[in-house]
């Protein structure tokens, strides 16, 4: 057992923190207010390498480990967790399903600018009447021999209108059900393709999301992953990846909250006394900060079994379900603990606790990573 | 054996930071025994010279050679070299500004002298010689001894002040024997700040941090400023806006200064901030923040909106200077 | 044209001061270790010229004297982009110890650059010491560097304003605010690069520390503040008049 961090692992978690506190801190407060997407930070973490770091260096990526990502998911959240979706989906979404199951030539063509981050990905799975439920996709992709025919709808799809490279799941043989389902890459600019409104949203609001409806849109045979039939498989092994990503987005919301509770404990006084020194403010801190402590360690222990080559679908269904919830929790005690100011943008913790809500929906729900984590107990 | 000092001319004037230099040099010499001797290198009037004499320096080796105004850092070294070896210097104190830390490490390796920055204050002791040194960048203070049988620091500004004592004047005309190959600075352009009290100079320095929104709300602080005869100057992020140049900013990475008097306004205090302000004998603070850490580190604070509170100073000091 | 970087390993810029129980030493526990900021702008600068210079600059290289702990410090500058690091395996104790130690090595650069101060002791010296030891020329208080046809044009801030000079290489060039814009972040590809660039060990020489520090103090603690409301501002100047005396 060690529970050292490798000098590396800390470096990119510096980087990843310099970045958030000299840089997203500027606008974030703005763009959550404008609902406006970060394109220039896009860029500049493209530039250090961020949007593919785990990605190998043979398709242009920064080649680091799922602990390297979780620690710089967390400092990238901490500040402005809509940046840290961006990055999320197109890491342990998009590149991750492309770099493990795509071909060769699918790599080549769609990976590399993915990984460079000079373009973006977006994972369209989600159905008006299917969220979380993989299992029954209403779209679908009809064989036409040399093409597939994909009609139907997608919906809150991040990176939808920013992204270019579509992961779409549709269905092509419903009689197999789930094992009928194809995964395709989609350029968004086939003919066909259309987006609904931008999403008003609660948090996360400068990460665009959309509906993406599909009208008779030709997709080459070439761009399916995998087998015919292989699309649930895809989804789920992908999901799993994904969850990482999620879950450290909501640690890192939790202990940005925290970060700024500790902060304002320790400068304001009530009753000629610092916060911290009244014994209710400083014991929901402790809470907090074990709350995060087993949050944080349930990321890592995932993304180390990833690292290592073993299963880790229960350990980040595990992680996402409970990070999740703790953001919830630990985000609302520190609204409560700026009292006031904590209900007014300029502190930060309203726009945290809004955002915190999102990650026990979306990438599945906490009942759906139950599911996952009560079926494992009764296999 | 002797003390000597470095007392840097600006245009042929020296400055009160000059004049400390004079007060700490004889009052360190007298307590060691030793004379005390100023060198001034560069175009003075005795007239200005003998201004020293009256902080208790009486002994003044002047060399007008005009190229010293170049601020070459190898030939003042030395210079000041050759003049401490010919009046035997044991002791060599220069000022803690821009020339004076550029030169004394020089200094320090051609005497083969121990050397202490930032010095504030009279030694602790003479033998050892023991001097209270800042550290942490004025976050701490360290007591540094210096082994060597030559020493040289620079002497942090306001950490010592004034002490008149009228001496004969005697200046006495010191040769260098440097040639042109000694002088390897070529000034291409100078921009000197001209009509405004300078940072380091300044008793009162009026600041300004993130709570004056924008660099154009600066015309009532730089209003206030002149009326003390202060100089300006702003907290990190507004440099890194770009609302006050670079030169303006006080703090870890800045500068840091050691006024009278500091004004803070709209400066929440951040401890990179206070470690540049520190030691400043009175901090003064306007935060709308009643929170803001710059009150832990303020003697006088107002709570409230800075935009209010400039015009009432303003207002203020006007009748203050009028009552004399 | 070959530059070298002193580096200082220096305790957080946030970092809470403490001692140790009889105050003769840091108390570095729980301290996060960094480049020091002047250097890693130096470094910055430094990695903007060879970027732009068209070939000019060949090599950067970074040097520090310190333990092997301090190589975390050495790698970030490595992955920010220096294409070699020498460590000198001695501590630190004081800047006449320090540039002779790095006297050593630094021969044959055409540049060096070295912070205006450590953020740690602040002796503002080892740039303009090892200067005199190299026998080379030396500027200070530089807040930009560029290179014209070969040539160093340099800004420097002097008392009282501040100047565009040129010195002939080799030189140290003392540095301050201004020389880079801000820190370079090291990019993934630089961390990864940092893996197989040289980090060199060099044992040190014999060389008596002239300086040492024997105690360390806090600064005073301040009495309370005195608040006053903010439609009564013009009595806080009476005060500062009449109660500090500072008017």
């Amino acid at each position: 057992m060690n529970f050292e961090f490798t000098e590396e692992q800390l470096m990119i978690q510096q980087a990843a923190r310099d970045y958030a506190q000299r840089e997203l801190i500027k606008d974030v407060i703005e763009r959550d207010y404008k609902a406006e997407y970060p394109a220039h930070h896009v860029k500049a973490l493209a530039e250090l390498g961020f949007m593919g770091m785990l990605v190998s260096p043979e398709y242009d990526g920064g080649g680091m480990d799922t602990v390297s990502y979780v620690l710089a998911m967390e400092e990238l959240s901490k500040v402005d967790s809509s940046l840290g979706v961006i990055v999320s989906v197109n890491n342990s979404l998009v590149c991750y399903g492309l770099e493990k199951f795509g071909s060769p030539s699918q790599k080549e063509k769609y990976l590399r600018p993915l990984a460079r981050g000079e373009k973006i990905g977006a994972f369209l799975l989600s159905e008006p009447e299917a969220g979380s439920d993989a299992t029954s996709q209403k779209t679908t992709a009809e064989d036409k021999g040399d093409y597939y025919l994909v009609n139907g709808t997608k919906n809150w799809i991040t990176n939808a209108h920013s992204g270019s490279t579509y992961l779409v799941i549709a269905q092509t043989h419903p009689q197999k059900k789930h094992h009928g389902i194809n995964a395709l890459i989609v350029d968004k600019n086939t003919p066909g393709i259309s987006l609904g409104p931008h999403e008003d949203k609660m948090g996360m609001r400068s990460s665009d999301t959309h509906s993406v409806m599909f009208t008779d849109v030709k997709v080459p045979k070439e761009n399916r992953i995998g087998e015919d039939g292989f699309g649930f498989k895809f989804a789920m092994q992908t999901l799993e990846a994904g969850r990482i990503g999620i879950a450290s987005q909501a640690l890192g919301i939790a202990s940005g909250a925290m970060e700024r509770s500790i902060a304002y404990a320790r400068e304001r006084k009530t009753f000629g006394k610092f916060l911290y020194e009244h014994q209710s403010v400083a014991f929901t801190l402790a809470e907090m900060a074990v709350k995060i402590e087993n949050a944080r360690n349930l990321c890592i222990k995932a993304a180390w079994l990833k690292d290592q080559g073993k299963p880790y679908g229960v350990a980040s269904a595990m992680a996402k379900q409970y990070a999740a919830d703790i953001a919830m929790q630990v985000t609302t005690d520190a609204v409560q603990i700026h009292g006031g100011y904590g209900y007014v943008k300029e502190y930060h913790v309203e726009r945290l606790m809004r955002e915190a809500k999102l990650t026990q929906i979306y990438e599945g729900t906490s009942e759906i990573q139950k599911i996952v984590i009560s079926r494992d107990l009764f296999r | 054996m002797s003390v000597l000092i470095y007392t840097e001319n600006w245009d042929g004037k020296f400055k009160k930071v000059s004049f400390e230099l004079a007060s700490y040099a004889a009052t360190v010499a007298k307590a060691m025994q030793l004379p005390v001797i100023a060198l001034s290198l560069g175009p003075v009037d005795d007239s200005e010279l003998s201004k020293l004499s009256a902080y208790g320096v009486s002994h003044i080796m002047k060399n007008s050679d005009e190229r010293f105004n170049t601020l070459d850092n190898q030939a003042i070294a030395k210079a000041i070299a050759l003049a401490a070896e010919k009046v035997k210097a044991t002791l060599i104190v220069l000022a803690h500004n821009n020339l004076g830390k550029a030169v004394a490490p020089r200094l320090a390796v051609r005497q083969k002298a121990g050397m202490v920055s930032a010095v504030h204050g009279l030694p602790f002791s003479y033998d050892p010689f023991t001097v209270k040194k800042m550290v942490f960048t004025g976050k701490a203070f360290s007591h540094a001894v210096i082994h060597s049988g030559v020493k040289v620091i620079t002497l942090a500004s306001n950490s010592f002040g004034l002490v008149e004592n009228k001496v004969d004047f005697a200046p006495e005309a010191f040769e260098t024997g440097l040639g042109d190959a000694d002088f390897v600075t070529r000034i291409e352009q100078t921009n000197k700040i001209t009509g405004k009290v300078l940072l380091n100079d300044a008793d009162i320095v009026v600041s300004g941090g993130r709570g004056m929104k924008s660099g154009d709300n600066w015309g009532q602080l730089e209003e206030l400023a002149n009326l003390l005869g202060a100089g300006t100057a702003c907290s990190r992020p507004v440099s890194d806006e770009g609302w006050r140049p670079h030169s303006e900013h006080v703090g870890q990475t800045g500068k840091i200064i050691a006024p009278n008097l500091y004004f803070a306004f709209g400066i929440s205090g951040a401890i990179q901030h206070l470690g540049g302000v520190s030691s400043s004998k009175i901090i003064v603070a306007v935060n709308k923040d009643p929170d803001a850490p710059i009150f832990e580190a303020a003697d006088y604070g107002i709570a409230g909106d800075v935009f209010k509170v400039l015009p009432q100073f303003i207002e203020a000091v006007k009748e203050v200077k009028s009552n004399g | 044209m070959k530059i070298l970087i002193l580096i200082g390993n220096v305790p957080d810029t946030t970092t809470k001061v403490k001692f140790n129980a009889d105050r003769t030493a840091f108390d570095a526990s729980g301290v996060q270790w960094i480049i020091n900021p002047w250097d890693e702008l130096a470094l910055t600068r430094a990695m903007e010229l060879k970027e732009t210079s068209g070939g000019a600059v060949e090599a950067v290289v970074v040097a520090n004297v310190g333990r092997a702990e301090t190589e975390a410090t050495l790698r970030k500058a490595l992955a920010i982009g220096a294409d070699k690091a020498i460590r000198i395996d001695a501590d630190p104790k004081e800047a006449g110890y320090v540039a002779s130690q790095l006297a050593t090595i630094a021969a044959g650069y055409d540049l060096i650059m070295a912070g205006i101060e450590a953020a740690d002791y602040n002796g503002n010296a080892v740039g303009g010491m090892l200067a005199e030891m190299l026998g080379m020329n030396s500027v200070s208080a530089v807040s930009g560097i560029q290179i014209e046809n070969g040539q160093l044009k340099i800004n420097r801030e002097i008392d009282g304003g501040s100047q565009v000079v040129g010195l002939p290489m080799p030189l140290v060039a003392i540095v301050q605010k201004g020389i880079a814009k801000e820190p370079r972040i090291p990019a993934m590809r630089g961390i990864m690069m940092a893996r197989s660039k040289p980090l060199e060990v060099v044992q040190p020489i014999d060389a008596a520390p002239m300086t040492n520090m024997v105690t360390f103090e806090m600064p005073p603690a301040k009495a309370a503040c005195k608040m006053i409301a903010e439609d009564q501002a013009k009595d806080l100047i009476h005060l500062l008049r009449d109660e500090a005396k500072v008017l």
